[in-house]
């Protein structure tokens, strides 16, 4: 425990720059070192999981790829776990049918049928998703069966016993299986690129994203040629940097300032940006400056795709994202200090300066300016993000926060 | 109405044609419509006025009101504010004889004027009293418009007092319906002929519908007046006779020509080698293409910048056919030391000052001419340093019309001195005393707790926030910038000393800081016919967030900024800046990626200067002439773009509704002040006004009829 400490110390520190693909291989390290006791193994590694991420969130709550996955994380122990119990009710049905009457006595110690009810219960709060749905009819009509009935204790516990060593390897097998997807996320997105970048093309995008760069570049690969203009971004002036590997791979660039992209929107075919985080009711959010182009792109009717990975679905609504998502950057980065210290006299006088610096870091675009989104796992309308994310996050993480009353 | 339309067709251009031909005893000089010129020196209006009271008859101007008819010393009483002390009222004097009179020593042009509009009737003549009318259809028609049913009326009215001197004219011309309908369908029509057809339908619906209410009117009127006319007729009559046999022809040509004029010139398109080739050989400056030039702007000038300058600055003193102010300037604006409309407007136009003071005609030469040519070559010269804005080639546009409008006889001294007070004005009126009256109806606009956006630097918002400020009205200023130019910053600290409380951010925080804005108010390097506004690059991107957030902005541009061109978008027509400032970023060491990439050949920088904002996201122009909705645009461009100055005034019109109580709203949004001889600012279709006892009148070209005391009278805009 310790040593999960200790690393979670360091990851928070570091966590400015944190990907999503850290915060995973970090929960892995702790549910890998968390001892499970026998009982509930499920509920222990959730805490576990929980408390750690509640320290991660609450670091840098900007930061939402961090909380998804501390959300995928939470819902991969509890699918696993649900996985598992249906494994277990299936064999304990057998039994369960011939000793109906015996179930008085044992139920003191079924402390695991307990826990079963508790995940089926779970799952039946769990958004209906057609999958579960159809998984989930014979589970929960397995439920008042098992609930009182019980497998002989000595069987059980030693069936416990290797299906807790089994739940925490499957939970960590299933957490790799995420960092893969993480960093495959780009090239699964990627492939995409053909079916939506023709022939002579003219494509926008603003500041830089390693998805978009992947997405242009798979469809120069494949022969297309189009032409790409990149609004640079400030004040980090990403697209720079994105300008500067287009043009090493072949593409013809265009790199225009942030004023000009109503400009040039209107020579546009089709806006291609990467996300900081989507939001489940659809909106966006992005680099400062987006919003600005998503308007411009609906004002022209173009087509303002947004490029995201699974990671970047965020189970929640916002609410004033404008201000309660956003980070306040440097004013430094607009302003020399230097240069304006004449007017920067703070204190004196009055009492409230003259002089305020606003350097946001993100902007929300809303639903109705995205036309798509592409993830890993395909194309979808803003609409039916809400929908995605029932996939893959369960209801109960979507706050992470340890109960007052924990579980055991 | 098919064929309605069709016989108008026919018979409009010939009724400009009678209108014209009256005026051809006009010196040859003056009769052309001339490109906007707003001002007109005293010396010059003296001088030429009475000049054309000389002439046996007052004839009424061809077709546009900047004519020199108008041309009266101003008179201190009937000014508003005094922004244009010598020609403001002219042509509002005109409206009613006894103003005139009284305030103008030279006979006061009071002319009514009617197009076919005003009285036109199925025997409209019975309806006039004889004595009113000279009985010119027998004498006219024939000459001028040979079988055609048209009849032309025309009355002389002279100003009481001096009626012998032939003050005035009023002509009326009086068409029949049948006639109109009886005349064949000319085959083709060309566009400034199409143009004058549908006006000719405008004015003919007005004279339907005043025909029915104010036919008494105007037969008073007529009867008032006829008294004075009766003397000189005969006059008239003669002079009409001999000018309608010798000035026909030449007369429908040069109506057409000014048509044509109107029509703006098409630009100069970089992609047309030709062009290019013999710009090239004409040009001082001998710039070098850009290395990457960005393909969608290949019409537009694109060539390496820094290195001009000081190739430029060493030829110094090898030019000896650039006078060295407009030199000096030229090197100013390529280095961007002048930058901003108005700045660059102002320089200009001091340089020609300078050069015109230093000018002497050669021999074997006319003034104006050769005037006119060195002009064009300096033109070209500061065209070749950094392209002209729409402000900078409406001044020189004026400068030139004034230029031919010098008459030979004047000396050479007089001719510069006149040209010299004529820049100044310009500059005074149309620049600065424009400024003051934007920054006046602006403040209107400020209340209390107000939170104003603005982008970049405007010269005329600045004197908003400023003026606001010493008013002691309690605001608070975001200042939006961009890269490359960060003008924001200059103006910031400018802001900050003087103590106005301000936000400083870049334009991609527009959304975020949006939120908390309760007006934008944004400056225009142009403002185009069809409303769109041309602005630096950026302009538009808040304009729209500011629509979307559903928060007013507030455009402040000074009229002789207006431009009868349209434009959809920005890149038909721009300003390529030096792409090198858009791969360093000043102050920012870290951002380097873009070193030595930009010569590959697949990296463009695009640096571009201005963007169209569409008229939708503008809710207000506030210009000289009052605000008005951008709709309103192309009213301000043709009403005050032919030259002359008309009185503004600062009250909100529909502020005070008292004060305009005896005021007469006019469709297309002008406001008329009859008791004031004023012509204000404009009402919103969308929000008429209300409590006001006038009806709502149309108005035909250049002629409306306002209700008065229950009097109708007729007057010419």
């Amino acid at each position: 425990m310790p040593d999960t400490q200790a690393l979670v110390m360091t990851f928070l520190t570091s966590l400015k720059n944190a990907t999503a693909r850290q915060t995973a291989e970090l929960l892995r390290s702790v549910i890998s070192q968390q001892r499970v006791p026998y009982t509930n193994q499920a509920g222990a590694l959730i805490d576990a999981v929980k408390a750690v991420g509640e320290q991660l969130i609450a670091a840098n709550p900007v930061e939402l790829a961090v909380g998804n996955i501390v959300r995928r994380v939470l819902h991969i122990i509890r699918e696993e776990d649900l996985s598992l119990t249906t494994a277990a009710i299936g064999e304990l049905n057998l039994s369960a049918v011939s000793d109906d009457e015996n179930d008085d006595d044992r139920d003191g110690n079924t402390t695991l049928s307990a826990a079963a009810v508790a995940a089926a219960a779970r799952s039946t709060l769990r958004p209906p998703s057609l999958q579960t749905l159809l998984e989930d009819t014979p589970v929960s009509a397995a439920v008042p069966q098992t609930s009182s009935s019980g497998g002989d204790s000595e069987g059980k516990t030693a069936d416990k016993s290797s299906r807790s060593r089994k739940l925490k390897h499957d939970v960590i097998e299933a957490v790799n299986e995420l960092i893969q997807d993480i960093v495959t996320c780009h090239e699964q997105i990627a492939e995409q690129a053909v079916e939506h970048i023709h022939q002579n093309e003219v494509i926008l995008t603003l500041g830089s994203s390693r998805t978009v760069s992947e997405f242009l570049f798979a469809a120069k690969e494949k022969k297309r040629s189009f032409r790409v203009f990149v609004a640079e971004g400030a004040p980090r002036y990403q697209g720079h940097l994105l300008a500067k590997e287009l043009v090493a791979r072949g593409l013809q660039t265009t790199l225009i300032t942030d004023s000009a992209v109503f400009a040039m929107i209107s020579r546009v075919n089709m806006v291609i940006v990467g996300a900081h985080a989507v939001m489940a009711n659809g909106g966006v959010i992005a680099p400062v400056g987006m919003n600005l182009v998503a308007l411009a792109a609906q004002k022209h009717a173009v087509p303002f795709v947004v490029l995201a990975g699974s990671h970047k679905l965020c189970p929640l609504y916002p609410h004033n994202p404008e201000v309660l998502l956003n980070e306040l950057r440097s004013p430094s980065e607009l302003l020399d200090f230097g240069e304006f210290s004449d007017c920067m006299d703070f204190g004196s006088g009055s009492g409230s300066p003259l002089l305020h610096v606003v350097n946001p870091a993100f902007d929300y675009v809303p639903p109705k300016l995205v036309s798509l989104f592409i993830t890993d796992a395909g194309g979808h309308n803003p609409s039916y993000m809400y929908r995605l994310i029932a996939d893959y996050y369960s209801a109960d993480d979507l706050v992470v926060q340890r109960r007052a009353i924990a579980g055991n | 109405m098919d064929s309605r339309r069709s016989s108008r067709a026919v018979i409009d251009p010939k009724v400009r044609q009678v209108g014209f031909f009256t005026s051809a005893p006009l010196p040859p000089d003056r009769t052309q419509s001339d490109p906007p010129d707003p001002i007109r020196s005293p010396p010059l209006a003296d001088a030429s006025s009475p000049g054309n009271s000389l002439s046996p008859v007052m004839i009424p101007p061809p077709r546009h009101p900047s004519d020199s008819l108008l041309r009266l010393p101003h008179s201190p009483s009937d000014a508003f504010p005094p922004p244009s002390p010598t020609t403001t009222t002219t042509s509002l004097g005109d409206f009613s004889d006894d103003v005139t009179a009284a305030s103008s020593p030279p006979p006061a042009a009071a002319r009514v004027r009617g197009r076919g509009s005003s009285v036109k009737q199925q025997g409209a003549a019975s309806s006039f009293p004889g004595g009113g009318f000279e009985v010119p259809p027998s004498v006219k028609a024939p000459s001028s418009v040979p079988a055609s049913g048209l009849t032309t009326v025309s009355v002389v009215k002279l100003p009481p007092g001096i009626s012998e001197n032939a003050g005035g004219s009023v002509s009326v011309e009086v068409q029949s319906d049948r006639a109109l309908n009886s005349k064949p369908l000319k085959e083709k029509t060309s566009k400034a002929e199409r143009r004058a057809i549908q006006e000719a339908q405008r004015a003919a619906k007005a004279a339907a519908k005043a025909e029915g209410i104010k036919t008494p009117a105007v037969t008073a009127l007529a009867n008032a007046k006829s008294a004075k006319s009766t003397k000189p007729s005969p006059q008239r009559n003669d002079s009409a006779v001999v000018v309608a046999a010798s000035e026909k022809k030449g007369g429908d040509r040069s109506v057409e020509k000014d048509r044509k004029k109107d029509v703006p010139h098409p630009r100069m398109q970089y992609d047309d080698k030709s062009r290019v080739q013999k710009l090239k050989k004409r040009s001082v400056v001998k710039p070098t293409e850009a290395r990457n030039r960005v393909e969608l702007f290949r019409h537009l000038p694109q060539y390496e910048h820094g290195t001009q300058l000081p190739v430029l600055q060493s030829k110094f003193f090898q030019l000896d056919t650039l006078h060295p102010a407009v030199y000096k300037v030229g090197l100013q604006y390529l280095s961007g030391d002048i930058c901003g409309g108005n700045a660059r407007c102002i320089a200009m136009l001091q340089a020609f000052q300078e050069a015109i003071r230093d000018y002497s005609t050669p021999p074997a030469k006319t003034l104006s001419r050769d005037l006119t040519a060195k002009i064009s070559s300096y033109v070209s010269f500061l065209i070749d340093c950094r392209p002209l804005s729409v402000s900078m080639g409406n001044a020189i546009r004026f400068l030139k019309s004034q230029i031919a409008k010098i008459p030979i006889s004047l000396s050479e001294s007089e001719a510069k001195a006149t040209l010299h007070s004529d820049i100044e004005r310009f500059i005074n009126e149309k620049i600065i005393l424009a400024d003051r009256v934007i920054v006046k109806h602006a403040v209107t606009k400020i209340r209390d707790g107000d939170v104003l956006l603005t982008y970049g630097s405007s010269s005329a918002v600045e004197m908003i926030l400023q003026h606001a400020h010493e008013l002691g009205k309690q605001f608070r200023v975001v200042i939006v910038d961009s890269r490359p130019k960060h003008e924001g910053k200059l103006l910031l600290r400018r802001l900050v000393r003087k103590g106005l409380s301000c936000t400083y951010t870049h334009i991609n925080a527009i959304s975020y800081i949006m939120h908390e804005v309760t007006r934008v108010f944004l400056g225009a390097s142009s403002v185009l016919s069809n409303g769109t506004v041309y602005s630096r690059v950026g302009t538009a991107c808040v304009a729209m967030v500011a629509y979307g957030f559903h928060i007013p902005v507030l455009v402040c541009c000074e009229a002789y900024k207006f431009h009868e061109r349209v434009q959809l978008d920005s890149i038909c027509s721009n300003e390529l800046g030096d792409p090198d400032s858009i791969s360093k970023v000043p102050g920012r060491e870290d951002i380097n990626h873009l070193d030595g990439w930009d010569k590959s050949e697949n990296l463009q920088l695009l640096n571009l200067i201005y963007d169209a904002t569409p008229s939708d996201y503008v809710s207000l122009i506030i210009t000289d002439y009052g605000m008005i909705p951008p709709t309103s645009v192309p009213v301000i461009v043709r009403e005050y773009g032919r030259g002359q100055l008309w009185i503004y005034e600062e009250c909100d019109p529909l502020a005070s509704p008292g004060r305009c109580s005896d005021a007469v709203f006019f469709v297309d949004g002008l406001i008329f002040y009859p008791s004031q001889h004023l012509v204000l600012s404009f009402w919103f279709p969308d929000r008429p006004p209300s409590g006001l006892n006038n009806d709502l009148l149309e108005r035909s070209d250049n002629f409306v009829t306002v209700a008065e005391n229950g009097n109708f009278t007729n007057f010419e805009l």
